[in-house]
């Protein structure tokens, strides 16, 4: 690993062990999901995204969209060790007047875009706001993360149509393909596969990449779009629960709170 | 009705730059003016209303006011959780253009019908509901909506709906428009069925009975004033709405008479909470439920008689 890259990883490491301190102390739910994108988002906020933390809606920022809002812990985390506010602030998360909710809402701290929460809402907001970009003529890139299990609502391939349909080169999905949804596998709930070859069909640019290899991640995403003229999707293949042994590719840390012990344990292995 | 939101923003459009005008793929032999005049503001984003929704918000995100239509059932209900976040929840520019609303499509069947959406809409933080009552006040719907912050609902009716304002018309913010000033009965109706109230009104003057007639295009926000000062130099109140009984303006109005502790006769005028089993013209649905002029004029008779 390169010197870049271990500065990367432990950066993935903080955001993790954000996210499980986070889950903990509010009794939360989704510390899988949020660990499952913690790398993602670190390549994303740390190598892809042109963003300003100290402008933070400048025009000509790009915009990221977390369309699975439900795992926001790892977006607040990731924003704060960006410099988007102070990392202090996570120590509120979901308490009683907090500025940080337990789905990511509209400008709640600076950096968040949108109001996400409810599944397959995403992508037609970034669709939104990428013909908007191309009509003001604008270079900012869009970007939105959603879960595998969010490919079960109707509403997202309604926008991979549009998106393809409107060669919406600008816009980038990537999919948290975890595997594993609320209540059991995506292959057991509602198979998605052939996967890529879904989104092929609807007229996107795929790749696939091992969602936790940071540098693979920084290479997949270092040079887009795909093809002139499509809009790009990038297949993260991860584990739901990422980083903390006992939590990983298990169903019950969709809902699970750590315990005390539980809390030690993670931060023990994420130290 | 249709016709009236088109032209005008057509015109505006040309001033407007922020309009864009989405459809769910309706509008065929009324919007290729405006697509060809401004195609590239112009978007049929085919039959998925959830996603035009999502994209209209991201445009109104981005500084543009996108106007997004369709048959009123789809433009509210198909994507009512969109609109409740994507546009309300984070307080968007957007305007949600019905068309055909209430039993504008009466033999169309219960699919077509749109009975509920003022409820829906109405119930909606940030949303504005404006139901106007005549193409007049489309176009002025239209121009008010360019002042307008936020999102907005406009519920049309149909191509055909009467004029009922001799002359151009202003919207202020919430407020109602009085078109007599009787003093026996006040009817306050909203949307496309003024015309049949105030015909009923005529009926009532020939039975000797003066009516006070208010157009109240803003269900959301109300105007409490009129509806108080009606209710203080009227005998009685009644709402009249092509829409179901529940959620409408019936119940907007009754909820500022039930806090303003004034005693008053009142009666909503409505859609009774059933289903359609019957088809027909929307003035054949009207004659049945009790919203055709004579119909409208006999409910408040039969209450005036009650009272005496």
């Amino acid at each position: 690993m390169s010197g870049q890259q271990s500065a990367l990883s432990d950066i993935a490491r903080q955001v993790r062990r954000h996210v499980v301190r986070m889950v903990a102390n509010a009794r939360s739910s989704h510390v899988g999901s949020a660990l499952s994108i913690a790398d993602i988002l670190t390549v994303l906020y740390f190598r892809t995204l042109k963003v300003y933390p100290d402008d933070p809606w400048r025009e000509d920022r790009d915009r990221f969209i977390l369309s699975k809002g439900h795992a926001c812990t790892a977006l607040y985390a990731t924003l704060a060790l960006r410099g988007f506010f102070p990392e202090k602030v996570l120590d509120t998360y979901c308490a009683n007047g907090t500025s940080l909710p337990g789905h990511s809402t509209m400008r709640c701290v600076p950096g968040v875009e949108v109001s996400t929460g409810s599944l397959g809402h995403g992508l037609s907001l970034g669709c939104g706001l990428a013909l908007a970009a191309r009509r003001f003529g604008q270079k900012h890139r869009i970007f939105v993360l959603l879960s595998d299990g969010e490919c079960d609502e109707g509403s997202t391939w309604e926008a991979a149509l549009f998106a393809g349909h409107h060669k919406l080169d600008s816009l980038t999905a990537i999919v948290d393909f975890n595997r594993i949804q609320a209540f059991g596998d995506t292959s057991e709930v509602l198979n998605l596969e052939p996967f890529g070859d879904k989104w092929a069909a609807f007229g996107w640019e795929t790749k696939s990449v091992d969602g936790h290899d940071l540098a693979a991640l920084e290479a997949a995403l270092a040079s887009l779009p795909y093809r002139a003229g499509r809009p790009s999707l990038l297949i993260a293949r991860t584990a739901k629960g990422k980083g903390v042994s006992f939590m990983e590719n298990r169903l019950a840390w969709h809902y699970k709170s750590p315990n005390p012990a539980e809390l030690e344990a993670a931060l023990k292995e994420l130290a | 009705m249709r016709k009236a939101f088109i032209k005008a923003l057509t015109e505006e459009a040309a001033r407007d730059k922020r309009i864009w005008l989405l459809t769910g793929d309706m509008g065929f032999s009324v919007f290729e003016d405006f697509a060809a005049r401004y195609h590239d503001r112009f978007l049929n984003a085919g039959v998925a209303e959830a996603n035009m929704t999502g994209v209209a918000a991201g445009l109104a995100l981005s500084g543009l006011m996108p106007f997004m239509y369709s048959i009123t059932p789809f433009v509210t209900m198909r994507c009512f959780e969109q609109l409740r976040i994507d546009v309300c929840y984070q307080n968007q520019n957007v305007r949600v253009i019905g068309g055909g609303g209430g039993l504008c499509y009466g033999s169309a069947g219960g699919t077509h019908h749109s009975l509920e959406d003022i409820s829906l809409m109405r119930s909606l933080p940030n949303m504005t509901v404006v139901c106007p009552g005549d193409p007049r006040e489309v176009t002025a719907a239209v121009r008010y909506s360019l002042d307008h912050s936020g999102p907005m609902y406009i519920r049309l009716g149909r191509d055909g709906d009467p004029l009922i304002h001799a002359g151009d018309v202003t919207l202020q913010p919430g407020k109602a428009i009085t078109l007599r000033a009787g003093t026996d009965v006040c009817l306050i109706a909203t949307g496309n069925i003024l015309g049949n109230t105030l015909k009923a009104a005529d009926e009532l003057l020939k039975r000797g009975v003066s009516v006070r007639l208010i157009s109240m295009p803003f269900v959301k926000p109300i105007d409490r004033e009129a509806i108080l000062s009606a209710a203080g130099a009227t005998r009685a109140l009644f709402t009249v709405e092509e829409h179901s009984l529940i959620g409408g303006l019936g119940s907007a109005v009754a909820e500022v008479l039930a806090e303003s502790g004034k005693p008053v006769r009142f009666q909503r005028l409505a859609i009774p909470d059933r289903l359609f089993k019957e088809v027909g013209s929307q003035d054949y649905l009207r004659e049945l439920i009790g919203l055709s002029p004579t119909g409208i004029a006999h409910s408040v008779l039969a209450l005036l008689d009650r009272q005496s």
